[in-house]
């Protein structure tokens, strides 16, 4: 989709003094190193003696391309800088004195030509976004996340005021039509769980933002926060006046501090524009938001749970009663993803028939997803719903890194399954991937290549649940941990052929019997290795190998002769006396003593040990 | 249920900052998370005399306290080090090795065993859930025990994890 630059929006790039150099301050670009490009672009702009203005924004998404900036002086076209070098001050001001005189030949492409000046490509041709409909993170990455001004002027908040002039029912109605389904993990129509809830007869409703995100590989919630939080705190007020509720929480996981700040400030800065409070934008309405900041325990992330946190229990409980009925206080309340909302935000904001251009039959709209792992470009990708995997994973985010081969992607974290690279072209959609025993979950695709063991997948993954499990239930405590001793035995090379059968059937007896989703879905990790990489299971099995040479106990160490300095660190570090050589001759490792510990590949300071 | 909580600057003894804490809160149980957030803030860890002071202030037993408290991950009930350096065990960070970045920094600081944080109380390691910078895994977030301080670390190899323990842990001993 090509940015149609409106003058609202060109306002924005070049700001008022027609000169503003962006500077993305999100958690993923602060840890490539921003704040030192950004010192460096300040010291710039002084000694050039440049007029511009130093412009904080949130993150596009190209993670691949950080630390970037982006530079726009009215007469020229904004230009972005990928993988600027923190540390290279002065390579920093010559770039932008070359832009400044007209050269922008270092640039990685321009939001839009102008007429007369030599530029590379326009952003939008680029592959990483050419297949892309930027819906929900249309502002990532062009505005200020802490300025509300910034947002209304985009056109925020504008949705809010047209839910408001209709009737609860119409605002229900219009979110049926538009196909929304939750962005959360499980695609339930969000019309449905809203209605449930406006039909509740009760003084005090909740609407609560899930904002939890535990899922590890996935980020495009907190990306969406920390980038343009204005757009999710929208849609909680537009969900909380469909619902009827009097008062809105949002919840964030620990371990995203930023997110949590920027909401908690979206929020002050509604309440003092008077989008929150008692009788918001003259109408009868009356809604309040607090931020809360969870503690960190992935089930949170589940309704429940989610709802025992606040309440300052720990765990899950058996539903029904839905929250709709009985939530928060045993109050109705309604959990919406932080995705969810802001496409709520986004629909008023610019109609369904925008967001119905996108989609498949049964679910609206675009989705964000988190390519990480190993692929060239790893970021967030909004793409619409029914995009197929391949066209994710190799048109937009470049496919595979360097000198490896994919083999398969992870779907859905702890919950989903590995879609091995023969069904690439499988839609991404909530029935096709279920289908294939993944799910859509809340969108973190982790690309898995051929250095990666799906036995060691598997047993990460179980581990991950065993450590997050409440343990209320016996068939996720105990379960689980089977599934993850089994597999641990495997990974050891002591593993039976029966031991496939027994993870079949511990695997499904769990799915049947456990309380909340957390157990209901945890064995899908395995379900679907075996079914699609039982070859790895054989192998480890049945000739004691791990072909991806991940598993410790079934490889073998080697020193490299060209790499060894003789440092003598591992021989004092070797647990068993396994390693020999004298001072600054190479070393060598005596197989038969060997424990297969790795020691030695840990404390090597030249990295010269390595796996055969 | 506001629980942006403020951070008390104010030198108070132990028992008066209990006192506060439940003049704050109340005698509420829905409030126990904020509270220990806010022992948290004060003491960066939970120390199990305070706990028992909350327990009989609030009329929570103490063996709820703890299950609580050992059941999300926010809580430690040992004292940390200055700077915190927690490497992600999530997926994307896993496949790309951080396990072997996190064993790289223990061994830099001689950490062996159960034990994560150093004797001079220096430096902490341990391994931490997905911090969403997963597109420059493997990551490390470094934290000082004050909460103030947090710097995130990507793309890390392990002979990166160990100059940067090394770093942080200079840094440390100066401060102390
Ligand atoms: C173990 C577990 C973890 C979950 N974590 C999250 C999460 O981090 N964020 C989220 O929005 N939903 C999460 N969910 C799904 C929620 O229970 C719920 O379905 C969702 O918040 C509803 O919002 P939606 O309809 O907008 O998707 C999780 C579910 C389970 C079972
Ligand atoms: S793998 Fe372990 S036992 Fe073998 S040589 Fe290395 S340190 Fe020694
Ligand atoms: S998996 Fe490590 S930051 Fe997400």
């Amino acid at each position: 989709m090509s940015l149609k630059i409106d003058e609202k929006t060109r306002k924005i790039i070049y700001g008022p003094k027609g000169f503003r150099i962006r500077i993305p301050i999100a958690s993923c670009s602060l840890a490539a190193g921003v704040n030192s490009v950004r010192d460096a672009v300040v010291n710039a702009i002084e000694s050039l003696g440049v007029e511009a203005e130093i412009y904080r924004v949130g993150c596009m998404g190209q993670c691949f391309i950080d630390p970037w900036i982006e530079i726009a002086k009215e007469g020229l076209p904004p230009a972005i800088y990928g993988n600027v070098d923190p540390n290279n001050a002065s390579k920093i001001k010559e770039i932008i004195q070359n832009y400044v005189n007209g050269d922008l030949s270092e640039a990685m492409a321009v939001r839009f030509k102008v007429d007369g000046v030599k530029s590379p490509q326009e952003l939008t041709e680029l592959d990483p976004w050419k297949y892309q409909v930027r819906f929900v993170s249309r502002n990532c990455g062009l505005i200020d996340p802490e300025s509300i001004e910034d947002y209304i002027a985009t056109g925020g908040y504008s949705g809010l005021k047209r839910a408001l002039e209709m009737k609860r029912e119409e605002v229900i109605e219009e979110i049926k039509r538009s196909k929304l389904r939750g962005r959360g993990g499980a695609g339930f129509p969000t019309w449905l769980k809203w209605n449930l809830c406006y039909q509740q007869k009760s003084d005090v409703k909740y609407v609560i933002c899930n904002g939890d995100e535990g899922d590890p590989g996935a980020f495009m919630n907190r990306l969406l926060s920390e980038s343009d939080p204005h757009r999710v705190v929208e849609g909680l007020i537009i969900a909380g006046y469909a619902v009827g509720a009097t008062n809105g929480v949002i919840f964030v996981r620990a371990e995203k501090p930023l997110m949590a700040e920027r909401l908690a400030k979206a929020v002050q800065q509604a309440r003092e524009k008077g989008f929150l409070g008692k009788n918001i934008l003259g109408t009868d309405f009356n809604f309040d938001i607090v931020t809360y900041r969870s503690a960190g325990a992935f089930v949170c992330g589940e309704e429940t749970a989610l709802i025992a946190a606040i309440e300052g229990r720990s765990r899950s409980r058996q539903r029904p009663p839905y929250p709709a009925v009985k939530g928060l206080w045993g109050k109705p309340t309604i959990l919406n993803n932080v995705e969810t909302l802001a496409h709520v935000a986004t629909i008023f904001q610019f109609g369904v028939e925008e967001f119905l251009k996108y989609g498949t039959e049964r679910t609206g709209g675009t989705k964000m997803f988190c390519v990480t792992g190993s692929v060239k470009r790893t970021g967030v990708y909004e793409v619409p719903i029914g995009t197929t995997i391949r066209r994710l994973i190799y048109d937009l985010a470049g496919g595979a890194k360097e000198g490896k081969n994919i083999k398969a992607v992870q779907a859905g974290g702890p919950s989903g399954g590995c879609i091995p690279v023969e069904l690439f072209d499988v839609q991404l959609d909530f029935e096709t991937l279920q289908q294939y025993g993944a799910i859509m979950g809340s969108g973190g695709l982790v690309v898995i290549d051929d250095s990666m063991c799906m036995v060691d997948v598997a047993h990460f993954f179980t581990g991950f649940t065993l450590a997050e499990s409440c343990g209320k239930c016996l068939p996720c405590r105990v379960g689980v941990k089977l599934l993850n001793q089994i597999l641990g035995k495997i990974k050891e090379g002591e593993g039976k052929i029966e031991d496939l059968e027994t993870l079949q059937e511990i695997g499904e007896s769990i799915m049947k019997t456990s309380l909340c989703a957390l157990g209901g879905t945890a064995p899908n990790p395995v379900i679907s290795t075996l079914k699609y990489f039982k070859h790895e299971y054989l192998e480890h099995i049945e000739r004691k190998h791990c072909p991806a040479k991940v598993c410790q106990k079934l490889v073998t160490y080697v020193i490299n002769p060209g790499i060894c300095n003789g440092c003598g660190t591992c021989l004092r570090s070797c647990p068993a006396g396994a390693i020999e050589g004298k001072p600054r001759d190479a070393h060598k490792i005596i197989a038969e003593k060997c424990l297969r510990c790795g020691q030695c590949m840990i404390v090597c300071p030249a990295g010269a040990v390595g796996k055969v | 249920m506001e629980c942006e909580f403020e951070r008390s600057r104010e030198r108070l003894d132990d028992d008066t900052f209990v006192s506060e804490l439940v003049k704050k809160y109340g005698k509420d149980r829905s409030m126990l998370i904020p509270m220990l957030q806010e022992v948290m803030l004060r003491y960066h860890y939970l120390p199990r005399d305070i706990l028992e002071t909350l327990s009989e202030k609030i009329e929570v037993p103490i063996a709820e306290i703890i299950n609580v408290a050992t059941f999300y991950h926010q809580f430690r009930l040992e004292p940390v080090g200055r700077y915190i350096v927690s490497i992600c065990f999530g997926t994307a960070c896993y496949l790309l090795g951080s396990a072997i970045v996190y064993e790289a920094m223990r061994d830099a600081m001689g950490l062996k065993g159960d034990k994560h944080t150093t004797d001079d109380l220096a430096i902490t390691i341990e391994p931490a859930r997905c911090f969403g910078c997963c597109s420059l895994a493997p990551v490390a977030m470094v934290t000082s025990a004050d909460g103030k301080e947090r710097y995130v670390h990507g793309k890390l190899t392990p002979s990166e994890g160990r100059k940067l323990v090394r770093k942080y842990r200079a840094q440390a001993l100066k401060e102390m």
